[in-house]
C-alpha cells in the first residue's frame, strides 16, 4: 500500500525524522483555519498518490489565511494524472538552501535492502541516475545488520554531504531506517530533504509504501487505508478476500493462480485481436485451494461489471479440484438465479487437471445453456473472444 | 539424475501437524516421496500417519537423516520456521508458505546466505518434484512422468500447466521458484543445475512481469547454458502498478514488462512461445531434433 505525503509524514514523525508542523484539511475552511494555527506563509499541497504534483497546479504558497483557503478550493477537485484532489496538506512554508534525496528500499535483484542518497534532490531522482549517475550515492544494507551509525555515515559520506549538514543527514538516515523496518515499510523515500535557512535538515515530502503481508502486525495501518480511489467492483472482490483487479475489456476472466491468470489475460487479448480487438475485463485469481463457495464468489463479481460482454473460467486443479470448481459455477448460476439476476452472458469454461472428468460431467449435465465447455486453453480464449464480440 | 530432489532425499515436513500440513504429507507419500518426519514445536513424541514428531529441526535430523526441509507454517512463525532449519543446516528447504512479510524474507535470506550450508527454494512457492524419484511441495504428483525435460517457474499453477501439456515426454525436475519479490533459488541457480544434468536434455524456463530475473537469467544463458532453452512469459497485457497477485509481479514504469524479457531472453538464443501451448510446441520441435 503507498501511503499519502501527510501521513508518510506521520509515520516519520512518530520514528523522529524531522519534518515541518502541518495538517491534513478536507475543505477550504479547514486549511484556513490550520493555516491561522500556524501562523505564517504555508504551503498548500495536493494529496495524491502520483507524482508531478508541483507541475500539475497542486502545491501553491499562501501568505495568510484567507489565502489559504482560496489556494485550497483551487486545488481541492483537481485531477492529476487521472487522481482527483480530495484532501491537502497544509504546512508551514520551509525557507529552503538547499534540496538533497535520501531513500531506503528493497532491492529485489540483490534480494537486500539499498539506500539511495543524492546531495541533488528535488527533482526526479530517475532524471539523476540518468544524467548524473555519479550523483546518486546506491549503498546495501545488509537486512541482518540494518543501518547503524556507520553504515549511514558510509551513505552520506558516499552521497558528499557537506560537512555543516553531515550529522543531521546521518541522524535522519538511522531514523528512517527505523520507519522501514519497525512499519514493515519496502520504500521509504524523502525528495526533497531540505536544509532550511535556520541550518535544520527537515522532510519537506515523503513517500512511504507498506508490505500488505506485515499488515497483520500493524493494526494502525488499518487507519492508513483510503478507498475514495478503489474501484467499487475491486472493493466487493476485497471483501470477498478475492484478487481482483480490474482492467478495461470485455472478457470477464476467472482463474486459479496468479501466473494461470496473467498468461489467460494474454491468450484472450491474443485471440481478441481477430474479432475486432476485444480484451480482458479484469484479473482474478480464486487461488490454490478453492471451493465451490469461492468460485460463487468470483462469478459474482465479474458477472456484476457491465463491461463483461462474455467469462472464461480457465482452470488447472492441482489442489483445486476440478469438481468443486464445476459445482461452484453451478450453484453460482443457481444463486444469481434466485436473487432475480439470472446471468444473460455465456461462461466458456476450460478445467483440466485434477478431478478433471467428474468436474466436466457436473457441467454438461447442468443443462445450463450459457455454459460452454471448451477442451483446451487457447480454444477457449478463442471462442470466448467471438462471443464477447456478437459474433 | 535430477536437480536438487532425488530418490535419496528425505523429507521432513515443518507444520506436518497443522491441516495444509497433513493434508500435503499424505499428497506427498501417495506420489512416491520418502517423507521420514514432522517438526512442530511442543508436539514432539506425536505421530501423523506413523510418521514421527519432533519438536525441532536439529532433533528430526538426527533421528532420521532428513536432508529436504518442506514448511508449511503460517506466515506469523515461518521466519523463525527457517532459520531453525538453517541453523540445523538441512541442505535443502523449501518455503511453501504465502504471504510472508518481505523484511522476514529478507532475513531468512540473508541468514542463509550468511550460513552458506542451505539452499532456499521459495517462499511462496509450489515446490519441486523430481517426477518417479520425489516431491517436496504441493505440486500434484499424477500430472507427468520421468522424462528429458527441465522446467523452471515463478508461477505454480503455470508450472501444472506446462507439466500437463508435455506429460507424455515427462520430466527430470519441475522447480516452483515462487512469486515474490526475494526468492532464495532463482531461474539462474535452476538453468545452471539443469545445464549440469546429464538427464536433462531441453530446458523450459517460465518467467512472468516483475523485477529483472529474466533479463539476468537470459545474460546467464548466452556465456553458461549449452542446452537448448524455451521460455514463456505471462503478463503481456498486464497494466503499470498493478500487482497481479503475486506480490513480486508488478510493472514498474518501463521496467520489468513482458515484451522486455521477452526480447532479453529472445536476444540470446532463446525460443519464446507467445502461449504455454505454443512453449510446449516449441519443446517437441527441439526435442524432436536433438
Amino acid at each position: 500500500m503507498d501511503l499519502y505525503e501527510y501521513q508518510a509524514k506521520e509515520l516519520f514523525a512518530k520514528h523522529g525524522v524531522a519534518v515541518v508542523p502541518g495538517k491534513v484539511c478536507f475543505t477550504p475552511e479547514e486549511a484556513q483555519a490550520v493555516a491561522t494555527e500556524i501562523g505564517s506563509t504555508v504551503v498548500v499541497k495536493a494529496q495524491v498518490k502520483t507524482g508531478g504534483r508541483g507541475k500539475a497546479g497542486g502545491v501553491k504558497l499562501a501568505d495568510n489565511p484567507s489565502d489559504a483557503k482560496d489556494r485550497a478550493k483551487d486545488i481541492l477537485g483537481l485531477d492529476i494524472k487521472g487522481h482527483v484532489v480530495h484532501k491537502v496538506l497544509v504546512a508551514e512554508a520551509a525557507d529552503i538552501a538547499s534540496e538533497y534525496y535520501v531513500s531506503f528500499l528493497l532491492d529485489r535483484t540483490n534480494r537486500t535492502f539499498l539506500a539511495m542518497a543524492s546531495v541533488e534532490g528535488g527533482v526526479e531522482i530517475e532524471e539523476v541516475a540518468v544524467n548524473n549517475p555519479d550523483a546518486l550515492a546506491m549503498i546495501r544494507v545488509d537486512a541482518l545488520v540494518g543501518c547503524t551509525l556507520e553504515k549511514a555515515t558510509e551513505i552520506a559520506d558516499a552521497a558528499k554531504f557537506p560537512a555543516e549538514v553531515r550529522e543531521q543527514v546521518i541522524e535522519m538516515l538511522q531514523h528512517l531506517w527505523k520507519v522501514l523496518v519497525e512499519e514493515d515499510a519496502t520504500l521509504v523515500e524523502v525528495n526533497p530533504l531540505a536544509k532550511i535557512s535556520d541550518g535544520r535538515v527537515l522532510a519537506l515530502d515523503g513517500k512511504v509504501s507498506l508490505d500488505d503481508n506485515a499488515q497483520y502486525r500493524h493494526e494502525s495501518h488499518l487507519a492508513l487505508i483510503d478507498n475514495s480511489q478503489t474501484d467499487p467492483i475491486e472493493l466487493r472482490a476485497k471483501e470477498f478476500d478475492l484478487n481482483y483487479v480490474k482492467l478495461q475489456g470485455e472478457v470477464g476472466i476467472i482463474g486459479n493462480g496468479a501466473g494461470l491468470v496473467m498468461s489467460t489475460l494474454d491468450v484472450v487479448a491474443y485471440a481478441g485481436e481477430e474479432f475486432g480487438g476485444v480484451k480482458p475485463a479484469n484479473f482474478l485469481d480464486i487461488g490454490g485451494g478453492a471451493s465451490a463457495q469461492v468460485m460463487a464468489n468470483g462469478l459474482d463479481i465479474v458477472l456484476g461489471d457491465p463491461e463483461v460482454k462474455a467469462v472464461f473460467v480457465n482452470v488447472f486443479g492441482g489442489i483445486t479440484a476440478c469438481d468443486a470448481v464445476a459445482n461452484g459455477i453451478v450453484q453460482a448460476v443457481g444463486m444469481l438465479a434466485e436473487r432475480g439476476e439470472p446471468i444473460t452472458k455465456p461462461i466458456v469454461c476450460r478445467i483440466d487437471g485434477n478431478n478433471a472428468i467428474e468436474g466436466r460431467r457436473i457441467l454438461d449435465e447442468s443443462g445450463i445453456a450459457l455454459i460452454e465447455r471448451v477442451e483446451t486453453m487457447d480454444d477457449a480464449a478463442r471462442r470466448v473472444a467471438q462471443l464477447a464480440a456478437g459474433k | 539424475m535430477a536437480i536438487f530432489l532425488n530418490a535419496d532425499s528425505k523429507v521432513l515436513v515443518q507444520g506436518m501437524t497443522g491441516g495444509e500440513g497433513t493434508k500435503h504429507t499424505r499428497r506427498m507419500v501417495a506420489s512416491g516421496t520418502n517423507v521420514v518426519a514432522g517438526v512442530t514445536p511442543g508436539k514432539g513424541g506425536q505421530e501423523v500417519d506413523g510418521i514421527p514428531v519432533f519438536n525441532n529441526v536439529g532433533d528430526a535430523m538426527a533421528a532420521t537423516g532428513a536432508n529436504v526441509s518442506v514448511v508449511f507454517v503460517p506466515p506469523k512463525f515461518a521466519k523463525a520456521a527457517v532459520i531453525e532449519a538453517i541453523d540445523a543446516a538441512i541442505p535443502l528447504c523449501v518455503v511453501i508458505t504465502e504471504g510472508i512479510p518481505i523484511h522476514d524474507t529478507a532475513a531468512f535470506f540473508q541468514y542463509s546466505e550468511n550460513s552458506g550450508k542451505t539452499r532456499l527454494v521459495g517462499p511462496n512457492c509450489p515446490g519441486l518434484i523430481s517426477p518417479g524419484l520425489s516431491n517436496a511441495g504441493i505440486i500434484p504428483g499424477d500430472i507427468t512422468q520421468k522424462g528429458r525435460i527441465g522446467l523452471v517457474s515463478k508461477s505454480g499453477t503455470l508450472t501444472y500447466q506446462m507439466m500437463f501439456e508435455l506429460r507424455d515426454l515427462g520430466f527430470t525436475t519441475c522447480v516452483g521458484i515462487g512469486g515474490d519479490p526475494i526468492i532464495g533459488t532463482t531461474h539462474i541457480d535452476c538453468l545452471a543445475a539443469f545445464e549440469a544434468d546429464p538427464e536433462t536434455e531441453v530446458i523450459v524456463m517460465i518467467g512472468e512481469i516483475g523485477g529483472d530475473a529474466e533479463e539476468r537469467a537470459a545474460a546467464f544463458i548466452k556465456d553458461n547454458v549449452t542446452k537448448p532453452v524455451i521460455g514463456y512469459v505471462a503478463g503481456f497485457t498486464a497494466p503499470e502498478g498493478k500487482t497481479m497477485g503475486h506480490a513480486g509481479a508488478i510493472v514498474s514504469g518501463s521496467s520489468g514488462t513482458a515484451a522486455a524479457k521477452k526480447d532479453a531472453l529472445e536476444a540470446v538464443g532463446v525460443r519464446v512461445g507467445k502461449t504455454p501451448s505454443e512453449a510446449a510446441r516449441l519443446v517437441r520441435e527441439v526435442l524432436a531434433a536433438l
